[in-house]
């Protein structure tokens, strides 16, 4: 066996198999994102409600999904559920699993980022008027979207490297097709490598998306004004006059 | 106009609010001012439902704000209310602080609103920031936005929690100008205030308190004289030495 092939190394960069598991993993990812914010948006607000009928299941469901490795989430979705008459594909099974754990995780980030709003700002909300679902939908939620994003950018970052683990079950992603390869080919090393790459073209890819969405969201608290005055006040600076 | 009559109130054993009554006409201005802790910016909440009283009531332009029955958010879209910390929307620009409620509250259309916005704007003297976000202007712009937000509601009356109390002092006198205007209008204000030369100025009543009770309730003029109560005696001795 050689050292190590820089043809080979390359020849699988631009492997259109191994680039097709990079864009598994990819809207792997998306789709547990967006299924779990959603799934953890709607625990977040049960855990928050004062009423123990739905705090209690969302405390239990978090408990439990936050508590077990997703390794055997995905194993008791795949080869336990069948005991039980239901049958899922691979593909269902990485996707339920991967949505079902983020949830967890999504709904403590919803849950912090909506405690982090001021209270100050609800009564505000409440004393022109608003009723709660709208002071929850215009006032504490975009704000508590700025206060998310970081963690939320985290746990991005995070799935994308965690969705590897729905290989177990088969899931043709990007480490389970530089797997089949290596059985194939036994250029362990580069093909590693070139997957280890492909993880990171997609965290770095990330990384710009995550930032540039941060300087969206975080416009508002910019002290340096965006009209042509250059004279703006910090805050407790003085008034300019009228 | 608002009318309390006996409102007590109990944070579990201890009592803030002791058998509260008096009444507020309409185009009144009264000025509540106490030691801190005495339960004014407590009682002003009361009035609009931010804070709840367990006994005595409260009606507002005559529907009961103690009542299970009664629409709260509707009845403080009549009641504008300024806070000692602004709370301005920091999310929003200036002009969409002042019509996120119009729309979605009263539901005039988004051009209605924007026309409101501006024309009270201009009133406070503030129509070159329209589309700066809240963090970006001093305290005392702040406060003028979050008195013409609340008027954009085309209010019946308005409250004021210590309005002046978080700003530094030179931009105390830009928003009380604004109130004194407002006052000579003929506006209903309920006015939580240190400011004694408002009060003198403006206000036709000082209500005094004083460990939750209202120890004092009579013409400015005369509270300001030779006859007030002993304990009015002893604070305003405390606050006028200066």
């Amino acid at each position: 066996m050689q050292v190590w092939s820089w043809t080979g190394f390359f020849e699988y960069l631009t492997n259109p198999f191994i680039i097709g598991g990079a864009i598994t993993t990819l809207w792997l990812t998306l789709a547990a994102i967006v299924g779990g914010l959603i799934l953890g948006f709607i625990l977040a607000m049960m855990k928050i409600s004062k009423n123990p009928l739905l705090s209690a299941p969302a405390s239990a469901y978090i408990w439990l999904f936050r508590g077990t490795p997703l390794l055997v989430q995905l194993i008791v979705i795949y080869t336990g559920l069948p005991q039980f008459g239901i049958h899922l594909s691979v593909l269902e099974s990485a996707l339920i699993g991967l949505i079902l754990n983020e949830a967890a995780y999504l709904a403590e980030i919803v849950r912090a980022g909506v405690g982090a709003v001021p209270a100050g700002q609800v009564n505000a909300a409440r004393a022109v008027g608003m009723r709660e679902p709208q002071i929850m939908r215009y006032i504490v939620m975009p704000q508590a979207l700025r206060i998310i994003i970081p963690p939320l950018g985290n746990s991005v970052n995070g799935l994308l490297k965690t969705t590897s683990v729905t290989s177990v079950i088969s899931m043709e992603e990007l480490l389970r097709r530089t797997q089949v390869l290596i059985q194939e080919k036994f250029m362990v090393l580069e093909l590693f490598a070139v997957a280890a790459i492909y993880y990171l073209v997609l965290t770095t890819l990330w990384d710009f998306v995550q930032r540039r969405i941060e300087k969206r969201y975080g416009r508002a608290y910019q002290q340096v004004s965006t009209s042509k005055s250059s004279k703006m006040p910090k805050i407790g600076a003085p008034a300019e006059q009228r | 106009m608002i009318v309390l009559d006996k409102v007590s109130k109990w944070y579990g054993d201890f009592q803030v609010l002791t058998d509260c009554t008096t009444t507020v006409q309409k185009g009144e201005v009264v000025v509540v001012c106490g030691p801190s802790g005495s339960g004014k910016s407590t009682l002003i909440k009361c009035v609009n439902a931010l804070e709840t009283f367990q006994q005595g009531t409260i009606t507002v332009d005559g529907t009961s704000v103690g009542d299970k029955d009664t629409d709260l958010p509707k009845l403080r879209s009549r009641v504008g209310m300024v806070f000692q910390s602004f709370e301005l929307f920091p999310h929003l620009s200036i002009l969409d602080n002042l019509t996120i409620a119009q729309e979605k509250v009263l539901g005039r259309k988004q051009n209605e609103a924007a026309d409101k916005a501006k024309e009270l704007l201009a009133r406070v003297g503030l129509s070159a920031h329209a589309n700066k976000y809240p963090l970006q202007l001093s305290g005392g712009q702040q406060q003028r936005v979050a008195i013409a937000r609340a008027l954009a509601m085309d209010p019946i009356a308005m409250l004021f929690d210590e309005p002046t109390s978080a700003l530094d002092p030179e931009m105390v006198s830009e928003v009380l100008d604004g109130m004194t205007e407002l006052a000579r209008e003929g506006m209903t204000m309920m006015c939580v205030t240190h400011e004694m030369s408002f009060a003198r100025k403006v206000a036709g009543r000082v209500i005094f308190m004083d460990h939750g009770e209202i120890a004092d309730d009579r013409p400015t003029s005369e509270f300001f004289g030779n006859v007030r109560s002993p304990r009015a005696d002893a604070f305003l001795s405390k606050i006028l030495q200066h």
